[in-house]
């Protein structure tokens, strides 16, 4: 007898799925791609490695990869302290963590922009040794850094508190000390989830446009993003020029997300196989 | 009972189909800076339109850069009215058939009730010494403008620099690219829409000077507790305000009528006052010399005559790969260098 199942029928529930992935992804990027489609492959080309398009790929890249690790950093620490600690206002903390998906993209920029200019509050503490945030490329990783905080803190929390503190006193009476406890034991065990949230707010961050435009500067070839670009493109009304480049973003995005599968299932069979 | 039943609702029918006619609404698609502007001409145009028997109206306002509200409207926006800042934005709206072709003819002036000029607002006391257009392409000046490539107002500030070339030599093609991309050169913000070019240099303190239209230098030069002052140059590229009526939607809606009226009234000495006030340019001489005072009278050159109208400008200037595109490839290589 097959087991009873919480939600009725495979068939039902895989329909809906399917449906409303097609209506909700599907459908969009598949416009996205038939849009595309009507250029040959060297207008195509012209489009995606024109000198500005490919400036603009490095300044999205190397932010958000800069955005990622700080994420990655900081996200782990977050929520190793939200896990582990008990202080008064942990539970405020847990929430404001949720933040920046909450707040309106554009309102973040404009808010970092204020607060980093060099005469705001926070920008004059750096005006002193030269380095300009707002308006400057440290802009654009702050604001990518912001949008995408939660994804890390997201995804390892829940693994660490699932995770037995048995397991790191063994550790400890077989006499590893604290860092080979946190590098042998623990960092294996939170490794895939560090990996889905790193990867998801890369992912963000590539695609991320309100807060960036806002705090960026905009300076072609040094400051301006691809997603600034393609809203150029679409202000020349020329939306299949949006389109190639925004092909791209999405190809870059698709192939990070699917190495991200691989690799994750690839650690999950080492560590449990 | 029943009949008193079907008698109560007929009036039901019949007040809420008056009430429809009477409240009529509107909704005028704007750029992004002419908030205040249109609030005043709002509430000064409904008492008047009331007053000239048109029945109540309830104007709603949506602003953004021009471009994208020319967008938005293609993509399904329903506004009665567009008062832009770009003539190629409502030509957009006329290729697709939403405003009438010949809509440059249906008012006065080119549809255009009123215009404005790029100046330069500086910090008070104008620490760089800045007079002109000339002065911004000095090193170590340095601009907040709109981004060319997404705003109206970025292209009004690049035909200034590009003109003021042109006016200093006598026409020469070659100094006046120059200029522009010396100038070009000192940007250190392209912003995305007007306000927030004005944000930026105001709020946060960014850059020695920002190119604006005039009204926006204006307003925020002569506000109360201003820090900052206008330069007006020398010469300027006049910026038409075109109006449209979208005819598509208003014939749909009914709103034919009032939003005609609603544009009429902008070339009204009433309504021209207001637009003075709010420091554009009005076209009415007599208005015009009563603000005199305010906005200082300079030599104004023409999209059209001298940069052969916005779509020679368009292809010349700011199409993909055209001389804005150029110059900023030129400035980040030898910047790099």
């Amino acid at each position: 007898m097959p087991r009873p199942r919480v939600i009725p029928g495979f068939g039902l529930t895989l329909g809906t799925t399917l449906v409303f992935l097609a209506l909700a992804t599907l459908l969009p990027l598949g416009a996205l791609v038939l849009k595309t489609s009507s250029l040959t492959w060297s207008e195509f080309w012209g489009y995606v490695s024109d000198s500005r398009a490919v400036s603009t790929y490095r300044v999205t890249v190397l932010a958000a990869s800069a955005a990622t690790v700080i994420n990655l950093v900081l996200g782990v620490l977050t929520a190793w302290i939200l896990v582990r600690y008990e202080f008064p206002g942990r539970r405020l903390l847990d929430a404001a963590i949720d933040l920046p998906f909450a707040l309106p993209t554009a309102v973040a920029g404009i808010a970092l922009a204020t607060l980093t200019v060099p005469h705001g509050p926070v920008g004059a503490l750096f005006t002193p040794f030269g380095i300009k945030i707002a308006y400057a490329f440290p802009g654009i990783i702050l604001a990518m850094t912001f949008t995408s905080l939660p994804f890390v803190v997201r995804t390892v929390q829940p693994v660490l508190a699932d995770l037995e503190p048995q397991l790191e006193e063994a550790a400890a009476s077989l006499g590893a000390g604290p860092v080979t406890t946190f590098v042998r034991v623990i960092l294996p065990e939170l490794l895939p989830s560090i990996l889905a949230g790193g990867t998801l707010g890369l992912v963000r961050s590539l695609g991320e446009f309100g807060a960036v435009v806002f705090i960026a500067g905009n300076l072609p070839f040094q400051t301006e993003i691809s997603a600034l670009l393609i809203y150029i493109r679409m202000d020349e009304f020329d939306y299949v020029g949006a389109a190639a480049i925004a092909t791209i973003i999405l190809a870059a995005a698709l192939l990070l997300l699917v190495a991200m599968n691989i690799l994750q299932a690839r650690l999950y069979r080492r560590f449990h196989g | 009972m029943k009949r008193s039943l079907v008698l109560g609702l007929s009036v039901l029918l019949t007040v809420s189909a008056v009430a429809a006619r009477a409240q009529q609404e509107i909704l005028n698609a704007s750029y992004d800076i002419s908030r205040e502007l249109f609030a005043d001409v709002n509430k000064a145009f409904v008492p008047a339109y009331k007053a000239s028997g048109g029945g109540d109206v309830v104007i709603k306002q949506s602003h953004a850069g021009s471009s994208r509200q020319a967008r938005s409207i293609l993509e399904g926006l329903k506004a009665d009215v567009v008062t832009f800042n770009q003539v190629g934005d409502i030509q957009i709206l006329a290729d697709s058939k939403l405003v009438a072709k010949d809509w440059s003819t249906k008012f006065a002036n080119n549809s255009s009730p009123f215009y404005s000029v790029h100046s330069i607002l500086v910090r008070k006391g104008n620490p760089k010494g800045i007079k002109d257009w000339a002065d911004l392409a000095k090193p170590g000046v340095s601009i907040v403008q709109v981004n060319p490539k997404t705003g109206g107002n970025g292209r009004y500030a690049v035909l200034a620099y590009y003109a003021a070339g042109l006016h200093a030599s006598g026409g020469d093609a070659a100094k006046a690219r120059a200029l522009t991309k010396k100038i070009l050169a000192n940007v250190v913000v392209f912003e995305s829409g007007g306000r927030t070019a004005t944000s930026t240099f105001t709020e946060r303190e960014i850059g020695d000077v920002l190119v604006t239209f005039e009204a926006e230098t204006l307003a925020f030069a002569n506000a109360p507790g201003s820090t900052f002052e206008v330069v007006t140059p020398s010469v300027s590229v006049l910026s038409e305000f075109p109006v449209a009526v979208v005819e598509k939607v208003a014939k749909k809606r009914g709103t034919e009528a009032v939003s005609k009226a609603y544009l009429n009234f902008l070339y009204t000495p009433q309504g021209q006052e207001i637009l003075a006030k709010n420091y554009y340019r009005p076209r009415n001489a007599e208005v015009a010399a009563r603000y005199s005072s305010k906005l200082t009278p300079v030599k104004t050159v023409e999209v059209a005559d001298t940069f052969g109208g916005w779509d020679k400008a368009t292809a010349d200037f700011f199409a993909n790969g055209a001389l804005v595109d150029v110059l900023l490839k030129e400035i980040a290589a030898e910047r790099v260098n």
